[in-house]
């Protein structure tokens, strides 16, 4: 199936990225073939084959319920592009 | 007297235990070469001061009697994907460019823990996501080969680890990390001439590694010999509570057992990587390696992966997945640049941030991956990709019913000029055609030089073994190193 620029336009603001109409335009194709090219996959027969989930078989540890970790605020804070009153600051939501 | 920055991690470990020179003699020579390789551009940044630093405590505890640690007065590279407390850490990219992690990467700690000092953050593909280097936010990284014909023209270094290899060929530094998710160890290496392996998934701890594909990213060392590759590994490896995908295992003694003689091993050899239109001198390289191992003492019988052909579309489906998941962390308010437009709200800050933040190969492969996700689509993509990856690994596990390890190339072709591929996205992908199968099941595989073709340039083997048996890939490539003998290096121009 091969995509058209409405849809490179909806995928792009799936993923949270601004794109102009040219580039938008200029993915296109470029996506496109990809696409076309991943898809050779269809042809190969999966019946009965699990999805792979882990490469290496491993369990899930549990560990005691327990702190481990905190009181770092000013180092969570410390890459924050801005950041007031210990918290993180972004532009106003709820008017 | 030989240069000390000619040496390879063993001899400037032993040497420096010997007496024969000062952790700090080292560090100096080698950030002397690291400040004047600037055309290299395999550096981020330089931190001489740190390098000094390990050395100087190296210095110290030797002079005090202390015990020393495994890597103590060896300085090394560390690639910019490693969040090192303190310095810079951007992934090549601009969207953490002024980043400071206030916090230690594991396997980075674990190598500063065992007496390693840093030179510096090491060049790479944005989000490690390439197989040039030039993707990087700060320019393309150069390979100090070049070809034999006169010409000038710029070698791509191979990717995503292209600092770490450029550094390393060119003597900046003995070794430094790497971290593989589809190739981005074994492919730097053939193309610059070094050694380099990516362990088992699960090994190395991925904790406070930038995370590109979480299902495949694997850190590992790269350095120009295979002795020096179990050193820096053996420190690397370990469990690590803080990665649910650690394994947890004890580290074994992979320099101690390190032999050359595979008397007893089989060695398949799989028929599909050997496609019609295979490079002449790559394919000739193979056949070369392939004698070296029976003079070892291996048998060799032909294996049969036929899934192969179709491990890039699964792996250019699963990576781009996990890649649009991971990366949806920069969002302009945790860490990293924030471009806020005049009035905009939160999600126009969103959208225009990732737009300034993120270059072109990385946006292509968010948004592939963000299709491939979508509602409506994730069954005929995903979870196919999911499925066709258990038959890879299928293939891998009935193989190694008949064999031990196998050998392949690790590249299809020599290192191409810086340029030359970067137009079409899948000409660039079809890079990683011999080294994604291994990564999509998880198993070790080690790259190692053969020999120099017809331009000059290296071309190496791929030495891909059983899960958790890193030993006998070292032992094949110690193995092909004996044989090979590859001493060229590149004649300095920089």
């Amino acid at each position: 199936m091969s995509i058209d620029l409405q849809t490179v336009k909806k995928i792009a603001s799936l993923s949270r990225i601004s794109v102009t109409d040219a580039e938008a335009e200029a993915m296109v194709p470029e996506l496109n073939n990809i696409l076309g090219w991943v898809e050779q996959l269809g042809e190969v027969d999966v019946t009965g084959v699990q999805p792979m989930t882990a490469v290496i078989p491993n369990h899930q540890r549990l560990r005691d319920d327990v702190v481990t970790d905190g009181n770092v605020r000013d180092k969570v804070l410390a890459n924050a592009p801005q950041a007031e009153h210990g918290f993180f600051a972004v532009p106003k939501v709820i008017e | 007297m030989t240069e000390l920055t000619d040496l390879t991690v063993a001899e400037i470990r032993d040497g420096f235990r010997a007496g024969d020179f000062s952790a700090r003699e080292v560090a100096e020579g080698f950030n002397a070469n690291v400040a004047a390789a600037k055309a290299l551009n395999a550096f981020i940044v330089e931190t001489p001061e740190k390098a000094l630093e390990a050395a100087d405590a190296a210095d110290r505890a030797k002079a005090a009697g202390e015990a020393l640690g495994a890597l103590a007065g060896v300085p090394i590279g560390m690639k910019d994907l490693f969040c090192t407390q303190g310095v810079q850490t951007t992934a090549a990219s601009h969207m953490l460019e002024g980043f400071v992690p206030t916090y230690e990467s594991t396997v980075s700690g674990k190598l500063w823990a065992a007496g390693a000092g840093m030179l510096g953050k090491l060049n790479l593909d944005q989000f490690a996501m390439g197989s040039s280097n030039e993707t990087s936010y700060y320019g393309n990284v150069i390979s100090p080969w070049r070809r034999n014909d006169g010409g000038n023209a710029a070698l791509a270094p191979g990717g995503s680890s292209g600092g770490s290899s450029s550094a390393i060929s060119a003597r900046l530094c003995p070794a430094a990390t790497g971290t593989d998710t589809g190739g981005s160890i074994r492919q730097p290496a053939a193309f610059t001439g070094i050694s380099g392996i990516k362990p088992t998934y699960g090994r190395c701890s991925r904790w406070g590694i930038v995370a590109f594909a979480s299902s495949l990213d694997q850190a590992g060392p790269m350095a120009r010999t295979v002795r020096d590759n179990a050193i820096l590994l053996e420190v690397m490896s370990g469990f690590d509570p803080k990665d649910s995908t650690s394994l947890d295992l004890p580290v074994p003694q992979w320099e101690a057992n390190l032999s050359s003689d595979l008397k007893g091993k089989t060695v398949g050899i799989p028929k599909e990587y050997r496609p019609d239109g295979l490079n002449a001198e790559i394919s000739a390289m193979w056949d070369r390696g392939i004698e070296w191992l029976k003079d070892a003492g291996a048998n060799v019988v032909e294996v049969s992966l036929p899934h192969t052909k179709y491990a890039l579309p699964t792996y250019y489906i699963i990576a781009p997945a996990e890649a649009s998941s991971n990366l949806a962390r920069y969002d302009g308010v945790r860490y990293g640049q924030r471009d806020l437009p005049d009035g905009a709200g939160l999600q126009d800050m969103y959208a225009a941030t990732r737009a300034a933040g993120f270059g072109p190969e990385v946006k292509r492969r968010i948004m592939i991956g963000t299709y491939v996700l979508s509602a409506g689509f994730y069954d005929a993509y995903y979870t196919q990709a999911q499925k066709v990856r258990a038959l890879i690994a299928r293939d891998f596990e009935l193989a190694f019913e008949k064999c031990d390890l196998l050998l392949t190339p690790t590249a299809p072709s020599a290192s191409f000029a810086l340029g030359e591929k970067q137009a079409d996205p899948l000409a660039m992908y079809l890079n990683d055609v011999f080294t994604v199968p291994a990564s999509l099941a998880g198993l070790p595989a080690m790259a190692v030089p053969g020999g120099l073709d017809a331009a000059g340039l290296p071309i190496g083997l791929q030495i891909i073994g059983k899960a958790l048996d890193e030993q006998t890939v070292l032992n094949a490539s110690l193995a092909i190193e004996e044989r090979a003998g590859f001493s060229a290096r590149p004649d300095k121009w920089w």
